[in-house]
């Protein structure tokens, strides 16, 4: 098969890029930089890189992109060419230009909705943590109550209810997804809030909100990052399913999950076009998992799993 | 301690269905409302809200409904007025079919795979094993399955498509439903093996396992007789998870090989907001969650002497 053994020396591309990049941060930094860059695997120096890149495709979308997003611009279906590189879809849109701006919507929403569950879910389990008595309670037991749902299902009833727009999407996943925050943040946070310092704080007179902000969100930053990245591969595999299922974003926005669903016939002639968005969500999705993989690993402080 | 365990799992899936049916409550306008849009007429309006028993007040209706749904009568549908226990029928059937032989193929693929991980720590199998199962986990469900569709069933071994009717025999079913079924496999074997893995691992370092090593014993005798059975509470744990998980990727599997089940008509229920059939079909899939949890909690209880007899 000619497409897989591209596709396995472009990975293979990659991860001698990533080792290159690796070797130069080694040589050129100095001090606490460098240690990181010495202690990093090269799977993690893989995803940082393939993380950038899509960082780059998704802000530099117009400019890379030959052919508008939404545009019909060829007949439907065509082969891949050298005008359009990975062929048309179903309409006569230009495959590789969706490609493109997909980066954009599809990462960007997924992102837009984990910060949002990240927000609301982190200060909500710290607050509970921090305030303890009936509050934290009431807001457990009631989080307790929605995870005993599974979060697609959760997410399909809500969707039902208010509608299949962007926003409520955003909305919907994100406050499924809050729950799950509040409990890592109210764990993390019950250990912090019994130290000295946070008693010393709180007999200085400050408030709540300070003592969230100055005192126990910098301490428990740690874990909640590593969180932030398993989050969000979770959020953006939930979106594309969603997408995918007819649900979540819908054409004529580019967007990788409809994609695959759009062009899904082409797989059932033996082309590999519909696979694309999906390899493309797959590729990222790995890329945050080895980083988080790596933090996770650093923040344990252990040499072997 | 196992009959608190049952108690408090009854509570919790009353709280779900409390939470299923409250959801509804959320809605802008009501049902009516929704049904027949802005342009109704208040005559049709209330007509409507008399079928549907809209006017009692909520108490009432959650009564009516659970009930009803015990009994295995969940209304009508709201978008073509059939019986929603008819259209739910079969469908059980078979995404029930479907879950237990993904099981099936799952649980002994990611034990073996979880302990020889753990027999040989470190090694290149190990390491693949690994990473094989990071990057599975990474994968949306519908991503493995093309692959699968574009590798397997372009060379025509197995069908792209599932068409099960009433006649269709044993063995015609698990040919058909093998591409579904391996799709689902591959995606909670990863979890499964880790966590095996992990939990041996965890236990090879007790001092009772230094002792069985002094004593001489093989390796893999250790790992069997002396690390597996007190491994065994958090694996159970871990497969019953797994299990839980099957019941939310069905649905997206079901989509992409057009399985007759409940997951494919709960999609379609989403898009119609058939608001009816999407609660019925929820409750289902919650109640099967909770029950699997349920479980998996009083199995690892029994197997543990140390839960079974905890003062």
């Amino acid at each position: 098969m000619g497409f897989a053994t591209s596709v396995l020396l472009g990975l293979a591309g990659l991860f001698a890029l990533a080792w290159v990049l690796r070797a130069g941060a080694r040589s050129i930094l100095t001090g606490q930089s460098r240690s990181i860059a010495l202690d990093m695997p090269l799977t993690a120096a893989f995803g940082l890189l393939v993380i950038a890149i899509y960082a780059a495709v998704a802000i530099a979308a117009p400019a890379l992109a030959p052919f508008p997003e939404r545009e019909i611009v060829g007949t439907q279906f065509e082969a891949w060419s050298s005008e359009h590189v990975l062929g048309t879809d179903r309409i006569g849109r230009d495959i590789l230009s969706r490609l493109i701006y997909g980066a954009r919507n599809t990462v960007g929403i997924a992102f837009a909705t984990t910060a949002l569950a990240f927000v609301v879910g982190s200060i909500l389990g710290l607050w509970a943590a921090l305030t303890g008595g009936w509050l934290d309670q009431v807001l457990s037991r009631f989080v307790d109550a929605l995870m005993s749902i599974p979060a697609l299902i959760f997410s399909l009833l809500l969707l039902t209810i208010f509608g299949t727009s962007v926003l409520t999407l955003i909305l919907v996943i994100a406050a499924v997804d809050a729950t799950r925050v509040f409990r890592l943040a109210r764990a993390v946070a019950q250990g912090i809030v019994v130290m000295d310092y946070i008693e010393a704080a709180k007999l200085r007179g400050e408030g709540a909100w300070f003592l969230i902000r100055r005192e126990i969100l910098p301490n428990a930053m740690a874990p909640l990052v590593a969180e932030f990245g398993l989050r969000f591969c979770f959020v953006f595999l939930t979106i594309s399913s969603l997408s995918f299922l007819g649900l979540g974003i819908k054409p004529p926005t580019a967007d990788w999950g409809s994609m695959v669903r759009d062009n899904a016939t082409l797989i059932t002639f033996g082309d590999v076009t519909p696979l694309l968005p999906a390899g493309c969500i797959a590729l990222l999705t790995v890329a945050v998992n080895f980083v988080v993989d790596w933090q996770l690993h650093r923040a344990s402080g252990l040499k072997e799993s | 301690m196992i009959a608190l365990r049952f108690a408090l799992g009854i509570g919790l899936l009353f709280i779900v269905s409390l939470i299923i049916f409250g959801a509804t409550e959320l809605l802008p306008g009501d049902l009516a409302q929704q049904i027949l849009g802005q342009g109704a007429t208040p005559e049709t309006l209330a007509a409507l809200r008399e079928q549907l028993g809209l006017n009692d007040p909520a108490p009432v209706r959650y009564w009516n409904w659970l009930s009803g749904a015990l009994t295995g009568d969940f209304g009508v549908s709201l978008s073509n007025g059939r019986p929603i226990s008819e259209l739910i029928g079969a469908r059980l059937g078979n995404t029930v079919f479907l879950a237990l032989y993904a099981a099936a193929l799952a649980v002994p693929i990611s034990l073996v795979l979880g302990i020889l991980a753990a027999l040989w720590r470190n090694s290149i199998f190990d390491r693949a094993a690994n990473a094989g199962a990071l990057t599975a986990i990474s994968f949306p469900e519908f991503f493995v399955a093309y692959i699968l569709v574009l590798w397997l069933a372009q060379t025509g071994l197995f069908p792209s498509m599932v068409r099960i009717n009433p006649a269709t025999t044993f063995g015609d079913r698990i040919y058909m439903t093998f591409l579904p079924a391996l799709t689902l496999t591959l995606v909670v074997t990863a979890h499964m093996m880790r966590m095996t893995r992990a939990a041996i691992i965890n236990l090879m370092a007790s001092p009772y396992i230094e002792m069985a090593r002094l004593k001489g014993l093989s390796p893999l005798r250790i790992v069997l007789r002396h690390a597996l059975p007190n491994a065994l509470a958090p694996i159970i744990n871990v497969i019953a998870l797994n299990l839980a998980y099957l019941i939310t990727g069905v649905v997206v599997v079901e989509v992409v090989f057009v399985y007759p089940g409940l997951g494919q008509l709960m999609v379609d229920a989403v898009s119609n907001r058939d608001i009816a059939v999407v609660q019925a079909v929820a409750l289902i899939f919650a109640g099967a969650y909770v029950a699997l949890n349920l479980i998996a909690d009083v199995l690892s209880t029994i197997t543990n002497p140390r839960l079974m007899h905890r003062r």
